[in-house]
């Protein structure tokens, strides 16, 4: 079995209320962190940890936590950003709603670290049940002397929050995130000034994923260059991967990363294989934002070589023929999926959540649901593929916030790979509506000439 | 678009005003509007949607503008600005659900209520509507009941009759 670091215990009954959480070592973290290290001592082991952010962007957290700004007199603030809604996550939910206290372990350990007295967790509104659990996580915390003014003796005082959301994609970009904890409408700040300069009351702020602020407790335990030691290259440590689509054993995996694409889809230790026998079509490896792959260039690079599970193996070949990790949503499509259809569902998704901030992401993202729409229910034109292609590119880099990103990547790489079945679907518009494309070549081995041209 | 319905006078709890409160006090001072959304949840939990006239009730409590509690409550999906059914189903159709059968769900709902989406029924018992990604995708198909949003995941025809049938009987 590999190294667990964050689920270690997840099948001790119990786990979730403080006692048991305490017998297995839990606030260890604290003391250590409270009572022997000081707040720069902590960022130090983090950053040599190199723990990257887990909640999609892959930033280096220590470096995040450095760059925090420190004036004398001026609160900070830690906001744990727990508004997990990346289609196909949910490993957010699954670590608060088992071992809740790795959280509030987790951000009492931080908030020391950046010297902050208040911090919130800001939890999607659906979350209503894990809301819940947290809220009773911290009062035991607290009455266990571990949250409240001087704990443990040391002269540090914290009061944690647990913030709802109200249901809005869009809050788990950091700045939308603080204005929602503010009280208004998720938009997202136009960065700069960054959150770590003026974040929430316009005070200095880190956002931190619940993964990534729970990969901070073992950090502290083993120390940052242990966590290191895990992993492959710069991609260190253990990561939560939300399985979902036709596998076999869909659910939230601890990985070191570095795990074989192929083990991880195939193992029984993890998925256990596309279900019901079919073979794998596709796979959006990191949640719905980042592109999507057919099954050849999923299990490997364009050169032959295995892909990993990591930030580097992910992303090896750029667009053209890699991916990203993304949130670690890992979308497994099997051979009756159509790409069309899930193409269009996704840009519905886009289209509903954008802000309406923006307007290339405003108005293409429900352009390109409407084209793909058309395209799927067999009124398509050729001529909508590349427009689709030109809707995409305007939308890219046009916008305040990465969300016009994140709806056109998937919109564009489905295009890249998929392009047959989007020209199937027009040239078979009455077929279309009821068989589907099928596997085609997408599980061929790639021949190398094919993959470096497009887009 | 908000649409204002008839204004009637309406009446909050005292153990809601209590929640008000609490909330409240966790902001710095002069904060206070960061205790809107959960104020709007703990509203609607106990009215069952957000009335003009509740939301300036809270715009009252919090110092703030009537517009200032509308933009909100109008952005977030989860308030809903008209009266809904007793029990909201709200089933997940973004793409992971999708994979695994969550439009057969939705169907087979509106076949088992008889109503359309964001229609209720004749006994104001039930309404249903497709919702975007739970962030639970791992036991799709799933649906979500406000106001406890209490989750049922790997979803067959048989589990949603279930339910309704116990919905019913409640």
């Amino acid at each position: 079995m590999a190294r667990k670091l964050l689920l270690e215990h997840i099948n001790v009954p119990g786990i979730n209320t403080f006692d048991v959480y305490r017998q297995k070592g839990g606030y260890r973290a604290v003391e250590k962190a409270l009572k022997t290290l000081t707040s720069e001592e902590v960022v130090e082991e983090v950053k040599k940890s190199g723990l990257r952010g887990r909640g999609g962007a892959g930033f280096p957290t220590g470096m995040k936590w450095s760059f925090l700004a420190k004036p004398e007199g001026v609160p900070r603030y830690l906001v744990c950003n727990a508004d997990e809604s990346e289609p196909g996550t949910f490993k957010d939910r699954y670590l608060m709603t088992h071992i809740p206290h790795a959280l509030i372990e987790g951000m009492i350990v931080s908030s020391y670290a950046l010297g902050a007295n208040t911090s919130y967790i800001y939890v999607r509104g659906e979350m209503m049940p894990q809301i819940r659990i947290l809220e009773k996580a911290i009062a035991e915390a607290r009455n266990a002397g571990y949250l409240g003014q001087n704990i443990m003796g040391t002269g540090y005082n914290l009061e944690l929050y647990v913030q709802p959301g109200g249901g809005a994609y869009i809050c788990g970009e950091e700045t939308a995130l603080l204005e929602s904890l503010e009280g208004k409408r998720g938009n997202p700040r136009i960065k700069p000034p960054f959150p770590a300069i003026a974040g929430l009351y316009g005070r200095p702020t880190v956002v931190n994923n619940v993964e990534s602020i729970a990969a901070v407790v073992p950090i502290i335990n083993d120390g940052g260059e242990e966590y290191a030691k895990i992993g492959i290259g710069r991609s260190t440590g253990t990561k939560l991967i939300s399985a979902s689509g036709n596998l076999v054993k869909p659910g939230v995996y601890e990985i070191e990363l570095g795990l074989p694409v192929e083990e991880f889809i195939y193992s029984d230790e993890y998925c256990g294989g596309i279900a019901n026998g079919k073979r794998l079509k596709a796979t959006v490896a990191g949640g719905s934002s980042v592109p999507v792959l057919p099954a050849n260039l999923t299990l490997k690079l364009a050169n032959g070589d295995q892909r990993l599970m990591s930030y580097e193996s992910l992303s090896e070949g750029g667009f053209a023929t890699g991916t990203m990790m993304g949130s670690g949503g890992f979308i497994a499509f099997d051979e009756d999926q159509c790409m069309v259809r899930n193409t269009w569902n996704f840009a519905r998704f886009y289209s509903h959540e954008s802000c309406g901030q923006c307007s290339p992401c405003r108005e293409g993202t429900g352009w390109m649901e409407k084209v793909l729409h058309r395209l799927e229910y067999g009124h398509g034109k050729m001529s909508d593929i590349d427009l689709l292609i030109n809707v995409a590119k305007n939308i890219e880099g046009n916008t305040i916030c990465p969300l016009g990103d994140a709806a056109a990547w998937p919109v564009a790489s489905a295009i890249r790979h998929f392009r047959d079945e989007f020209e199937w679907h027009v040239k078979e518009p009455v077929k279309s509506l009821d068989t589907n494309y099928g596997l085609a070549n997408y599980a061929e081995p790639i021949a190398k000439a094919e993959v470096t041209t497009e887009n | 678009m908000l649409k204002v319905e008839e204004q009637q006078p309406v009446e909050f709890s005292s153990v809601l005003l209590v929640k008000f409160d609490e909330i409240a006090g966790r902001y710095p001072e002069g904060k206070q509007k960061s205790a809107l959304l959960p104020i709007l949840h703990e509203v609607q939990a106990e009215q069952g949607w957000l009335s003009a006239s509740a939301m300036d009730r809270v715009a009252a409590f919090l110092d703030i503008e009537p517009i200032e509690v509308y933009e909100v409550a109008s952005f977030y999906s989860m308030y809903f600005l008209k009266p809904s059914g007793k029990y909201v189903l709200e089933v997940c159709r973004t793409g992971p659900c999708c994979l695994v059968g969550a439009e057969k769900i939705m169907a087979h709902i509106e076949t088992k209520l008889g109503v359309k989406e964001n229609t209720v029924t004749p006994d104001g018992l039930f309404s249903w509507r497709g919702v975007e990604c739970l962030a639970a995708c791992g036991y799709g198909p799933v649906l979500q009941i406000g106001p406890d949003y209490t989750f049922y995941e790997n979803l067959n025809e048989q589990k949603v009759d279930e339910l309704i049938e116990n919905l019913r009987n409640k």
